[in-house]
């Protein structure tokens, strides 16, 4: 048994099987980072840093002629969310239920995923994070949602990233604001998400952690997620009438190339940076 | 190719099975150059020799690696089974019951890993 304690929990295999299928689905559709960022790992629970290679002075412990140099590293954050599964429905598995009630384990791995998300895309100040958004802001391309204009900010951020030398292919990464907007928009009758396609040799993500979008190089080493504890669900407690679990994951993420990215933003948001 | 280790006709074949046996023909290659080696450097008394003696069976190795990856690449089942063992810890043989075991049982993992490509 490892820190997860799942032998202790009173759920079937079966059970286990359509919470983890549940889970898998979700975070798969939700997850947006992971289709774009270089992935390390994963390196196991025991990981906790990732080293940048670099260091601060730090005052020797003896005098004379010691130096000290502290290391700097990338802690590795833990994110866990809870949730409660009613027994009933889990029961009701193995009874050959197709349609069990399994909605908290999808808010829980749509809450964390989106979490992954926000913290690669927007930056995590308290876990050392910085985010692909935030690294250059002077860059940013401002947007609306005059949709019918996206093809234009895009080519913009496209010039943007090549004029500070970056290759691609290139992708995009659009809010949940944005893809609706440009999946109903279209110009002369043709979509102007199938112009945007046509603009990017990467793919069009859907990322519903992100504001505004963004569009990144995929030619690598420029944003890295490692990974120690992939996500897992584990055990809690339970009673008779349900029982209490968590989804949870340990990763940190390394902004190496941050003029490897344009983000497109709101004025709003724009306002509050 | 070395044509006479086929046991059925060519063309019947087809190209997936030819490729294939092209990467094990050559990983047996390795493997026994690899031998031969171990074998020449152990019984040589001339350190520069040695030196380059194991300089090539190190290449050997770095060959072998890179075509058990391809191989891996290419055929599923064996792909299941190094996913399994390679790199694992403890007594080979209990690695198979560890991966067998109940979801209950199991490490936790989502295995969701990199969506990118």
């Amino acid at each position: 048994m490892n820190h997860l304690f799942r032998e202790l929990a009173p759920i079937s295999d079966a059970a286990w099987q359509e919470i983890e299928k549940e889970a898998r689905r979700t975070l798969k559709t939700t997850l947006a980072a992971r289709k774009l960022a270089d992935f390390v790992g994963p390196l196991g629970w025991g990981a906790s840093a990732v080293g940048t290679g670099r260091c601060t002075s730090a005052v020797a412990p003896a005098s004379g002629a010691v130096e000290a140099r502290l290391r700097k590293v990338l802690p590795m954050v833990e994110l866990r969310v809870p949730f409660e599964m009613r027994r009933s429905e889990l029961d009701a598995v193995d009874r050959g239920a197709k349609d069990p009630d399994t909605d908290p384990i999808i808010a829980a791995a749509r809450e964390i995923a989106i979490a992954e998300d926000r913290a690669i895309f927007h930056g995590y100040p308290a876990a050392g994070i910085s985010g692909i958004c935030e690294g250059r802001p002077d860059t940013a391309v401002q947007i609306d949602d005059n949709y019918a204009s996206y093809p234009d900010y895009v080519a913009t951020a496209l010039n943007r990233l090549r004029d500070a030398g970056v290759d691609g292919p290139f992708a995009i990464a659009l809010s949940e604001r944005c893809y609706t907007g440009l999946t109903e928009a279209t110009v002369s009758g043709y979509p102007v998400l199938e112009h945007l396609r046509r603009l990017l040799d990467g793919p069009l993500v859907w990322a519903p952690g992100l504001e505004g979008a963004v569009v990144l190089s995929l030619r690598g080493e420029d944003f890295e997620l490692t990974v120690g504890q992939d996500f897992s669900i584990g055990y809690l407690d339970h009673d008779a009438e349900r029982v209490r679990l968590y989804i949870e994951e340990s990763f940190t993420f390394w902004l190496q190339s941050p003029q490897a990215a344009v983000p497109l933003v709101f004025p709003d948001a724009a306002g509050q940076a | 190719m070395a044509g006479e280790t086929l046991h059925e006709e060519r063309e019947e074949l087809g190209p997936d099975i030819l490729d294939r046996h092209r990467a094990i023909s050559t990983i047996m290659e390795e493997l026994e150059a690899i031998d031969w080696y171990d074998q020449r450097i152990k019984a040589s008394s001339n350190a520069e020799l040695q030196t380059v003696l194991l300089h090539n069976r190190n290449e050997e190795k770095e060959h072998c690696s890179m075509l058990v990856e391809w191989l891996r690449r290419h055929d599923d089942e064996f792909n299941s089974h190094l996913k399994t063992y390679l790199f694992s810890q403890g007594p080979i043989r209990e690695v198979t019951a560890s991966a067998s075991a109940s979801p209950a049982g199991s490490d936790g993992s989502l295995s969701i890993g990199s969506l990118k490509g």
